[in-house]
């Protein structure tokens, strides 16, 4: 029979693949914004996300509400224990959100929420990269409930993924707006991409080599033999996706870098599986201690396989129906 | 201690002034998308330019709205977790699954196709546009449809089973619990509330336009189309909340007697209190207006039957009596005021003067609001009536609390406070520059946002305009 609680945790496990494959580019564009020249590259940047921002956003409803239908024991303590970055977070999301619509209904305070868009962009990836953060150095859990203070989701370690998403960030943005645009503004994204591609890589580094420093597990899963074997063409990967992703940027491609790109976040997310398998709360609580019962994922299950293929077929028509690049006064 | 208990309280205000905030925009994009939808039909069915300009003008207010309603809403997902943990874990596995169908059928679709509605009606064309409207009109409803089942399912639980764990764990079958006794009617009651609410918004809009111009036919269309609405669903809506009112009796009485602030019980048929100060200390309702045994005859549909009160129910699992006892006469007196500004109307139209009535318009442009406050007090009735629990009879609010110290939920709660009216102080104030501006001929579209594309600016052919100023409908 298969396992449920493993076939949830893939879904939710999808569900933040998805959110970051494409609420990222558009989280990096807010914090790339106050590069752009105020005026056209400013509105092509805007509205080559306008009609799909919304749908992105969803996927990270999708993951928290998973969670809590799914593995309800992991949503009680994670949230308690992340309570200011996600606080900070919601807030973040607040102002971005509704900047898409304000700077256009007020063209007198368009730098103000130009402003917003941008600082709340910032604060809801920097505060993600700190709940990131956060989780993999550890959570302090006592019976069936958060244990630890208002502060421990602090470190520098945190600090540090927070550092890390934005770069990532950014380099999904600049990558989406080399592929949506034309222009000094693709131009101007080409150079971006390029220089964050290094600051990612680094930032990678700095990350797996700090990461494997916090949990004995970790150290076991990266590093002792035989393991070694499989978990090493992760960084092995890494290197040759870096390179094609370099190659494309060259060759002047629109679409691959922004490809090549999410194939690098992928590689970081299949690395942070490895690490913290097969728990939701690293060295704390199991994915089946944390499961909800059979029935609830039974019953989740069904809906999840008839309308998970169904969510993705007409988010990929939206995405279609606004195809090809973005002018200033919108879709040509 | 001490810090425990001013948690639980920071909490509490915390959870009620985010959810009241969010429940204002979807009590008006549940409407306003309907309305869209109405719209875009009648235009595409009778050609008649009016019905397009006045889609464009309220796009333009429904966007806005919706984004806010959106941003509102993701920190709605959030609250559970932050402020509410200890209930998450043992609630979770029942509210969980049916919160994430909410998401997978409603909120997935209002997205994916909100970005066509709002930007896509010349890559599209019109018909698959007017399909897009109908899919957001349509989630909106949805998303409803399961959260208040979830709401409803904590007021009226059944079909569950306890865990050894303490975890409420789902039954047999989910039926019981999708459909749980108050379920019905709450999501009917909810539902129809929206819908006055956005024909009250709309009406006042037109009113006001009215009086500045009689002769408007955009304003006079939405006039007349909020007044129909106005007119036919507020005697339903009433009717619908007598229906509730009977199924809290049966269920929740101590919510009911709050509501009816009736401290004592009554063997020979209870009084209708109309007015009076509920004094919680002596258990009393002081300086009382009632009317003889029309509880009774209302609730038991017998003027003589007997009621049970607030004194057969131990003191701490009261709900806090005036609170529950005020916003209900709140809603109940709005409701009342609706139904006169519909009779009214029809009245006006009898007398085939409804553009020129202008008391009548302004009657309408104070009622504006009325649908807003009606909901919120609605919804704390509700609320404050099931306390002290969170799911009723089983679990205590007191018991729901996330492990936390009350300065992190005070700063945080400070927090949502300021960034609330800023932004969505500063969002409705774009809401009434919008509805200030009178509906037009050329009605533009989502004005210098991404619709600004070519063929946005309404082509002849394909956008007939309005008949100019002056013509009669
Ligand atoms: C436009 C809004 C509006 C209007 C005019 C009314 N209501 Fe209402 N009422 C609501 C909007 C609402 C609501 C916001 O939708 C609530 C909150 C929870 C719910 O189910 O509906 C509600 C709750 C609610 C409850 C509480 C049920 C419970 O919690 O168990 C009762 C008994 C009524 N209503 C009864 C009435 C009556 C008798 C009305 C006649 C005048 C009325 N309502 C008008
Ligand atoms: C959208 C309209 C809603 C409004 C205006 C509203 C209002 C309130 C208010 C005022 C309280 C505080 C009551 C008190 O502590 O004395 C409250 C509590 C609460 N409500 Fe609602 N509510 C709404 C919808 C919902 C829904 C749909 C749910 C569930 C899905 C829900 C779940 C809760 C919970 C868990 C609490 C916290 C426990 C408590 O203090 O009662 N509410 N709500
Ligand atoms: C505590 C309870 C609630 C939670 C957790 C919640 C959660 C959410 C979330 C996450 C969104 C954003 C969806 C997106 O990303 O597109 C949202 C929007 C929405 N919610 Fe709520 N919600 C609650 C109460 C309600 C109630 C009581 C209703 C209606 C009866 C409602 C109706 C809607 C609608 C129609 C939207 C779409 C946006 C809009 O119309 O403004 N919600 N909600």
């Amino acid at each position: 029979m298969i396992d449920l609680t493993i076939v949830w945790a893939c879904i939710i496990a999808f569900a933040i693949v998805a959110y970051v494959v494409m609420d990222g580019f558009d989280l990096g564009i807010g914090i790339l914004f106050p590069f752009f020249q105020v005026g056209e590259d400013r509105d092509k940047a805007m509205n080559s996300i306008a009609p799909v921002w919304d749908g992105n956003e969803t996927w990270l409803v999708m993951g928290v509400g998973g969670l809590l239908a799914a593995f309800p024991l992991a949503y009680a303590i994670i949230l308690p224990a992340l309570y200011a970055p996600m606080i900070a977070m919601l807030l973040g999301l607040v102002f971005r959100g509704v900047a898409f619509e304000f700077r256009w209904r007020d063209p007198s305070h368009r730098p103000f929420w130009d402003g917003a868009f941008t600082l709340g962009s910032i604060v809801a990836t920097f505060a993600q990269g700190i709940a990131l953060g956060a989780l993999l150095q550890g959570i302090t859990v006592q019976g069936r409930a958060y244990a630890g203070g208002w502060w421990e989701w602090l470190s520098p370690f945190s600090i540090l993924t927070g550092f890390g998403l934005l770069v990532g960030y950014s380099l999904l943005g600049a990558c989406w707006l080399n592929w949506k645009t034309d222009g000094g503004l693709q131009r101007q994204a080409v150079t971006y991409a390029g220089r964050l591609g290094i600051g990612l890589l680094i930032m990678i580094g700095a990350i797996s080599a700090a990461t494997l420093t916090l949990e004995p597990q970790y150290h076991a899963r990266w590093l002792s033999f035989p393991d070694v074997i499989a978990t090493a063409q992760v960084p092995l990967a890494t290197i040759v996706v870096t390179w094609l992703f370099y190659r494309s940027l060259r060759l002047k491609k629109d679409v691959q870098p922004f490809l090549w790109a999410l194939s690098l976040f992928g590689l970081c997310l299949v690395g942070l599986a490895v690490s913290i398998w097969p728990n939701v709360i690293p060295a704390r609580v199991s994915i089946w201690e944390a499961a909800a019962p059979h029935r609830s994922q039974v019953f989740m299950l069904v809906g999840a396989s008839i309308m998970i293929p169904i969510i993705l077929a007409y988010t990929a028509w939206s995405y279609w129906v606004f195809r090809g690049k973005v002018g200033t006064e919108g879709y040509h | 201690m001490i810090d425990q208990e001013w948690a639980i309280i920071l909490a509490r205000i915390q959870f009620a002034f985010t959810v009241s905030f969010h429940f204002i925009f979807p009590a008006f994009s549940i409407g306003l998308a309907s309305f869209l939808a109405v719209l875009e039909g009648l235009w595409l069915k009778t050609g008649e330019g009016v019905y397009a300009n006045l889609y464009r003008y309220w796009l333009k207010i429904f966007a806005v709205v919706f984004a806010m309603g959106v941003v509102s809403g993701i920190v709605m997902s959030y609250q559970f977790g932050t402020n509410w943990s200890v209930f998450s874990d043992k609630a979770g596995p029942v509210i969980g699954p049916l919160m994430a169908y909410e998401v997978m059928t409603a909120f997935f679709l209002e997205a994916g196709f909100l970005g066509v509605m709002l930007f896509g009606i010349n890559k599209v064309g019109r018909k698959l546009h007017f399909i897009a409207t109908c899919t957001v009109a349509f989630g909106t409803l949805i998303s409803a449809t399961w959260i208040i089942s979830v709401n409803s399912w904590m007021q009226t639980p059944v079909g569950f089973e306890m865990g050894t764990n303490g975890q409420f764990l789902p039954g047999e079958s989910w039926w019981p619990i999708i459909f749980n006794p108050s379920f019905p009617y709450r999501l009917l009651h909810t539902v129809l509330a929206a819908f006055l609410t956005t024909a009250f918004a709309v009406g006042a809009v037109g009113a006001w336009h009215l009086l500045r111009d009689s002769q408007n036919v955009g304003a006079r269309k939405m006039f007349s189309m909020a007044m129909w609405m106005a007119a036919i669903v507020t005697p339903i809506q009433i009717f619908a909340g007598d229906l509730h009112g009977l199924n809290t009796l049966e269920h929740q009485p101590a919510k009911v007697m709050a509501m009816e602030g009736h401290f004592e019980s009554h063997p020979e048929g209870a009084p209708l209190i109309l007015f009076g100060i509920p004094n919680s200390a002596e258990k009393r309702i002081d300086y009382a207006i009632q009317i003889p045994k029309a509880s009774s005859l209302i609730l038991k549909h017998d003027p003589n039957a007997p009621l049970a009160g607030l004194d057969t129910i131990p003191d701490e699992n009261e709900p806090p009596v005036g609170i529950v006892f005020w916003s209900f006469r709140i809603m109940v007196g709005l409701g009342f005021a609706m139904l006169g500004v519909g009779l009214w109307s029809l009245l006006a139209r009898l007398r085939k003067n409804l553009y020129q009535a202008s008391w009548l318009h302004r009657a309408a442009v104070l009622m504006g609001p009325s649908g807003f406050v009606a909901v919120l007090a609605g919804w704390i009735t509700t609320e404050v009536g099931r306390q002290p629990y969170t799911i009723y009879g089983l679990l205590q609010t007191s018991q729901s609390v996330s492990p936390l110290d009350a300065q992190a939920v005070a700063v945080s709660l400070i927090a949502f406070i300021v960034v609330y009216f800023s932004v969505f102080g500063m969002g409705i104030w774009y809401l009434f520059q919008l509805m200030k501006k009178a509906p037009e001929a050329h009605e533009r579209g989502l004005d210098g946002s991404p619709t600004r594309t070519a063929g946005l600016t309404p082509a002849p052919a394909m956008l007939p305009s309005l008949p100019s100023k002056g013509a009669s409908l």
